[in-house]
């Protein structure tokens, strides 16, 4: 029964429990440490004992992994001091352990503005800790599935890792929709139009389009499943990688970069009917991806 | 912000062995009870932070019903609030108790 | 100071350093005469997919001819750009790769100093100056996270009840000031100086340090303005390490 359990649904801690072995996993700087915000209190905000972040270590079908993992629903899972600080010390502490892979349960809106400066840095220390870690060979693998989806500098530190699984339900962007509509008008956005947001942003777009590796169903089972496989695929950080991966980005921008809008870049890749891409059931889709545009493993 | 603080004479030790737990999550109408067994047996304290003044008689009120239900001697339940209800605070605080009673 | 003024200050002994729709790229002559690498942004220029793709061309370029040129990011340029177009695309992967490849090349040897000289925000920033070893700037330069007014709308208060705030922690607000206090920006360069030693300088520290530490969270709690990033991150290590 808990293979089913929806991630959307799911807290980070219950993400946490029921991907890992049951049993296995261990915190570092848990709850009752009360590390809390340092600057919330400022703006009358309350605080979080683990400030929306979780790290530990446990077993995902019997090997080791380390582990991180967002509460979006606290104060949008964004990045703040403590938050920040905590997936930097865990991506250093991979870095000289070297053998254990790291699993980054993503669930954020960006950087907290109440700590914004703090937050930023917190996300380049944490690319520059990540960066290190697959320079010595450790797999980073991102999981993206929350209410709050991967944004801002979250969506960075995902195009980071060595691999993504993302579902339906998870958006991958820079910017958000209300900034977008904010700066370009609703013509051109309409922030409130959902399937226009998760055409562009959500999960299926970004399985087309390469943003990420793997397109999850929204079930517990489904991300244990991919994070095994993509644990075990990752490409190391090399010269050839990035070139791999410019060439790829490149391309996309010759081949995409006049579209309009993603029903035209599913055309594109050869979708008979984009319109019906949506609506279409997860094993439909996940058969109709692998058809039109089968994930690479060597960039990124 | 306002801090309350609760202490409570229980009848008797809270059951299992779980030296903590935590439930809940400091969202829009949700709370978070992190719930630590490091009281004497016949104690029970609940600490809570919250952002939403003026309703301590109401807090009053939800503990001691909680005291006299779940009999949680020997827990120290801490609290954060994200402005929730009185419904919700009693389902969160119960499933604290029961989160301890777990084998650990 | 102006672009021409900069690169004039920076590298008395000549330069290549081209604009190109806003974007910057060539080579400076070092008073060693050894070359560094320029990239950059200039006149507020939004950072799209497109420009972060030919910064990363430029960066993977230097990597390949395996000279260990030093790279200097200059920056003046906007946010990252917000358009319907960018983030479906992908915007996040252009520039996370942009960040990947001057991390990459610092730690094949190729020592990346930042230089922000005017303004820069959010997904830009981190893409570019922050990704660099050592961040420098002047000072009249402008770096945010976001502004104040949007700041507002977002959080649903005011520009001066953030205003006032502000004054007591250098931990949200945009500004030069908050940045270095926070550690993000490593030191502010005198212009009335030659900028071209205060740049041999810092490349002097960067040889210098020890291994490939990232050390901004230290300068934060050195410098007060983020005072408990640095030891939770230490203290995450470490049990980290312990739990092997």
């Amino acid at each position: 029964m808990s293979a089913a359990w929806s991630w959307y649904e799911a807290t980070a801690r219950q993400r946490l429990l029921k991907l890992l072995d049951e049993g296995t996993f261990e915190e570092f700087i848990g709850p009752e440490q009360r590390e809390t915000s340092p600057h919330l209190s400022l703006f009358d905000l309350p605080e979080q004992f683990d400030d929306g972040m979780i790290v530990g270590h446990g077993r995902l079908e019997g090997t080791r992994v380390l582990m991180a993992a967002q509460e979006g629903r606290f104060m949008g899972g964004a990045f703040g001091e403590i938050h920040g600080a905590k997936l930097t010390g865990l991506l250093r502490a991979s870095r000289e352990i070297g053998s254990i892979p790291v699993l980054i349960l993503f669930d954020t809106g960006g950087v907290r503005l109440q700590e914004a400066n703090a937050g930023e840095i917190a996300i380049s220390e944490i690319m520059r800790a990540l960066v290190d870690a697959r320079l010595a060979g450790v797999p980073v693998v991102g999981l993206i599935g929350g209410r709050a989806g991967c944004y801002g500098g979250g969506g960075l530190i995902a195009g980071c890792c060595s691999a993504l699984a993302v579902s339906e339900q998870g958006r991958i962007s820079v910017s958000g929709p209300e900034v977008i509509e904010t700066n370009r008008g609703v013509e051109e956005f309409d922030s409130k139009d959902r399937a226009l947001v998760w055409r562009t942003m959500g999960g299926k777009h970004r399985r087309l389009i390469g943003g990420a590796e793997i397109l999850v169903d929204d079930t517990m089972a489904s991300f244990r499943e991919a994070a095994t496989r993509l644990i075990k695929r990752a490409p190391p950080l090399d010269a050839m990688t990035l070139e791999a991966e410019q060439s790829r980005l490149d391309q996309r921008l010759e081949r995409f970069g006049r579209c309009e809008d993603a029903r035209d870049i599913w055309a594109s890749l050869g979708a008979a009917d984009a319109r019906s891409l949506p609506a279409m059931a997860y094993r439909d889709f996940v058969v109709l991806a692998d058809r039109l545009e089968k994930p690479r493993h060597d960039a990124r | 912000m306002e801090h309350l603080n609760y202490h409570h004479v229980a009848p008797s030790r809270a059951k299992g062995s779980k030296r903590q737990a935590i439930v809940g999550v400091v969202a829009s109408g949700d709370l978070e009870v992190l719930v630590e067994r490091t009281l004497p047996d016949t104690e029970c304290e609940v600490n809570i932070r919250t952002a939403v003044e003026g309703f301590g008689d109401v807090w009053k009120a939800v503990v001691a019903d909680f005291v006299e239900r779940r009999s949680p001697g020997g827990l120290k339940l801490s609290v954060n609030d994200g402005g929730a209800r009185p419904d919700m605070v009693a389902l969160r605080l119960s499933q604290a108790a029961r989160a301890v009673a777990d084998q650990s | 100071m102006m672009l021409a003024e900069i690169l004039d200050s920076l590298f008395p002994n000549g330069h290549d350093v081209v604009l190109n729709h806003g974007l910057l790229f060539g080579r400076g002559t070092r008073p060693t005469g050894r070359v560094i690498v320029v990239i950059g942004v200039d006149g507020r220029l939004p950072v799209g997919v497109d420009e972060a793709a030919w910064l990363s061309r430029r960066v993977l370029d230097t990597l390949a001819n395996g000279n260990k040129d030093p790279i200097l990011v200059l920056l003046d340029s906007d946010s990252q750009r917000m358009s319907k177009r960018d983030e479906l695309l992908g915007l996040n992967e252009f520039l996370a790769h942009l960040a990947k490849c001057l991390m990459y090349a610092d730690a094949k040897g190729h020592a990346t100093v930042g230089l922000l000289y005017g303004h820069t925000a959010a997904g830009a920033f981190i893409a570019t100056a922050l990704a660099t070893r050592a961040l420098l700037a002047l000072p009249d330069a402008e770096p945010a996270v976001m502004d104040l007014p949007s700041m507002a709308r977002v959080t649903k208060l005011s520009v001066d009840v953030l205003q006032e705030k502000a004054k007591s922690t250098p931990v949200f607000a945009p500004g030069l000031d908050n940045l270095v206090q926070t550690g993000g920006i490593a030191a502010v360069l005198d212009p009335g100086v030659s900028l071209a030693d205060q740049l041999e300088v810092a490349l002097g520290s960067i040889a210098q340090s020890v291994g490939s530490k990232d050390t901004r969270d230290q300068l934060g709690r050195a410098r007060n303005g983020r005072p408990k990033a640095a030891d939770i991150a230490q203290r995450v290590r470490e049990l980290a390490l312990a739990s092997r």
